[in-house]
């Protein structure tokens, strides 16, 4: 009976840790062939060059720039609201209704599918508010889509300083927001900063809103104004991968494209995890 | 001093007011989603729309029918389920309570890096990669499957799954456990006899929320899934191409004119999805503040 029980814990123990195998294979085997395929086709050009021969040769400088407006323009509106949104929720909401609202707001806006948001932006901003297929479209767009992260994480950082910060600098007499401006902000900003730039990664990876609200198959230059049309990485992977004329021939530019893609995101998870110990320790301290 | 009260009354109002932006964010999303889609209903009649089993949005007449996109949505995400449940719960419970920390600390931002990968890029190794592999294997005449669409949209799903259970998981008060093992249990008799059973709520929530993330997902399932709008059989339904609810939507919308009919039906076919999400959303915070373990 012993030894049965035994037993059975060691099956068990043996296919837990098959299971977990498998999932640190699968995200083995996903960066292995991307990197060992796009490897080759990057280089300085790619980077700089302006795609020629329709979209055949040359490199995805207007797709990285697109990308770059994209964060900032959303950036830009996400991040001050986040902020501020979080700053109400955890230093003065009190609990009841309206703060039940919100928090379930925020859960179900963090939960909605990217391409609902995609449809959202093309009948609001696109469309009733007139702006067009543009790159402010699809920023406010984005922007709606990374603001419960940016919430979240700015929500953590703030519940994070501690309590004996506010109470001292409340007890000198300090009224709550020059407290919250001068004690609590400057030890919450790690964290905030940890969800920023999180929120980049996401903003540089969804196509399905873009798709919706601006992101064009092929410009030969780069736009001029927020009201123009852009190309953008993950929209440029996905119609070289699908919809190219020549999908066999561009497969390299298509590694090249998903690769930059890839370290994009990953140097974004590196930075802020960095960002993260670095503070934490320094707090500790 | 009355000065810096106002100063303070002001700040305050600002910022309840950047406090209810997410409120004010999904307020307009009902809004404009649903104007959009229940303008179909004035030329098409909404039984049609629930019952039909065709969609052929450019026929004449056009028929706009969701059975087979909500059903190409379900299956793909039934699928997907199967495989990351079990799998996304045993790298939960291997994270939590067997690896030494230092393993953990390595395989938590393994999970991470998965789910930071862009979706258009697991699409792309599911087009590239995946497919020719399941076309081999399964010897079928095309490898962009309803299957291939679950493998993908399965190994998406697992970061959610895997950090929310383990949160559960590790938030068992750790008395409870050692009072099993006073008993007498085995290290395995009190994961799955204490410790994953008093976790339940919040891997429930997970299981949930990595239904949500799963039917939600569009450009994986749009490069993977071979895209034909037809109702699936099943289990035979898995090995052919199907079309879902996103994907229609992302395929389609680029080709319709502003207002026609079929825009209209692909607001439809948005407000169905994200009516859809939203219960899935609100089912899973309830389940997991009802039975948060309090102790």
């Amino acid at each position: 009976m012993f030894s049965n029980a035994k037993l059975n814990e060691k099956i068990a123990f043996a296919l837990l840790k098959v299971a977990t195998g498998l999932v640190v294979a699968f995200v083995l085997v996903i960066l292995y062939y991307i990197i060992y395929n796009g490897y080759s086709a990057i280089n300085l050009e790619f980077i700089t060059d302006m795609p020629r021969n329709r979209m055949t040769e040359g490199g995805i400088y207007p797709a990285i720039m697109g990308t770059t407006y994209l964060i900032i323009g959303s950036m830009a509106v996400a991040l001050p609201l986040g902020i501020l949104s979080a700053i109400y929720l955890t230093e003065y909401a009190q609990p009841g209704r309206t703060t039940w609202a919100i928090e379930m707001a925020i859960n179900n806006l963090a939960g909605t599918p990217s391409v609902v948001f995609g449809l959202f932006g093309l009948a609001m901003f696109v469309k009733y508010l007139g702006f067009g297929p543009s790159i402010i479209s699809a920023s406010l767009t984005l922007a709606l889509l990374i603001l419960p992260v940016i919430i979240r994480a700015s929500q953590e950082a703030l519940l994070t300083v501690p309590k004996e910060y506010r109470e001292a600098s409340l007890a000198l007499g300090v009224t709550k927001w020059e407290t919250i401006r001068r004690v609590v902000l400057p030890a919450a900003i790690p964290g905030m900063v940890t969800g920023a730039i999180l929120s980049i990664g996401r903003v540089a990876g969804e196509t399905a809103p873009i798709l919706l609200t601006g992101a064009a198959y092929f410009l030969p230059r780069l736009p001029d104004s927020v009201y123009s049309q852009f190309m953008a990485l993950p929209y440029h992977l996905y119609v070289l991968a699908t919809s190219g004329t020549n999908i066999a021939q561009t497969r390299p530019i298509q590694y090249g494209t998903a690769l930059i893609l890839l370290t994009i995101v990953l140097c974004v998870n590196l930075v802020a995890v960095s960002v993260r110990s670095h503070y934490r320790s320094k707090m500790r301290r | 001093m009355s000065g810096k009260n106002i100063r303070e009354k002001g700040i305050q109002s600002l910022l309840f007011l950047s406090g209810t932006v997410a409120v004010v964010a999904l307020f307009l999303l009902c809004i404009f989603l649903f104007r959009e889609g229940i303008l179909l209903f004035e030329d098409y009649p909404v039984s049609s729309f629930l019952t039909n089993t065709k969609w052929f949005p450019t026929a004449s007449p056009p028929i706009f029918g969701l059975l087979p996109l909500l059903l190409g949505s379900l299956i793909v995400t039934a699928g997907a389920i199967m495989f990351s449940v079990p799998l996304g719960i045993a790298a939960a419970i291997y994270i939590s309570e067997l690896a030494n920390p230092r393993i953990s600390s390595i395989l938590k931002p393994v999970t991470e890096i998965l789910a930071g990968i862009p979706s258009v890029v697991f699409g792309f190794f599911g087009l590239v990669i995946l497919a020719p592999v399941v076309q081999r294997t399964l010897e079928i005449p095309t490898g962009q499957t309803a299957l291939t669409g679950s493998i993908m949209l399965g190994i998406m799903a697992l970061p959610t799954i895997i950090s929310i259970s383990e949160d559960a998981i590790s938030s068992v008060p750790r008395s409870i456990k050692e009072g099993s093992l006073a008993l007498g249990s085995t290290k395995w008799q009190t994961i799955y006899r204490v410790t994953v059973p008093a976790a339940l709520s919040g891997i429930s929530a997970a299981v949930m929320l990595g239904i949500g993330r799963a039917i939600g997902e569009t450009m994986t399932v749009m490069m993977v899934t071979g895209n034909s709008a037809v109702i699936p059989g099943f289990p035979s339904g898995l090995f052919a191409p199907v079309r879902t609810m996103t994907a229609t939507i992302a395929l389609e919308m680029g080709e319709v004119p502003q207002g026609s009919d079929h825009f209209h039906a692909l607001f439809a076919v948005g407000s169905v999805l994200f009516i859809t999400t939203f219960i899935i959303n609100i089912l899973a915070n309830y389940v997991k503040r009802r039975y948060r373990f309090n102790l």
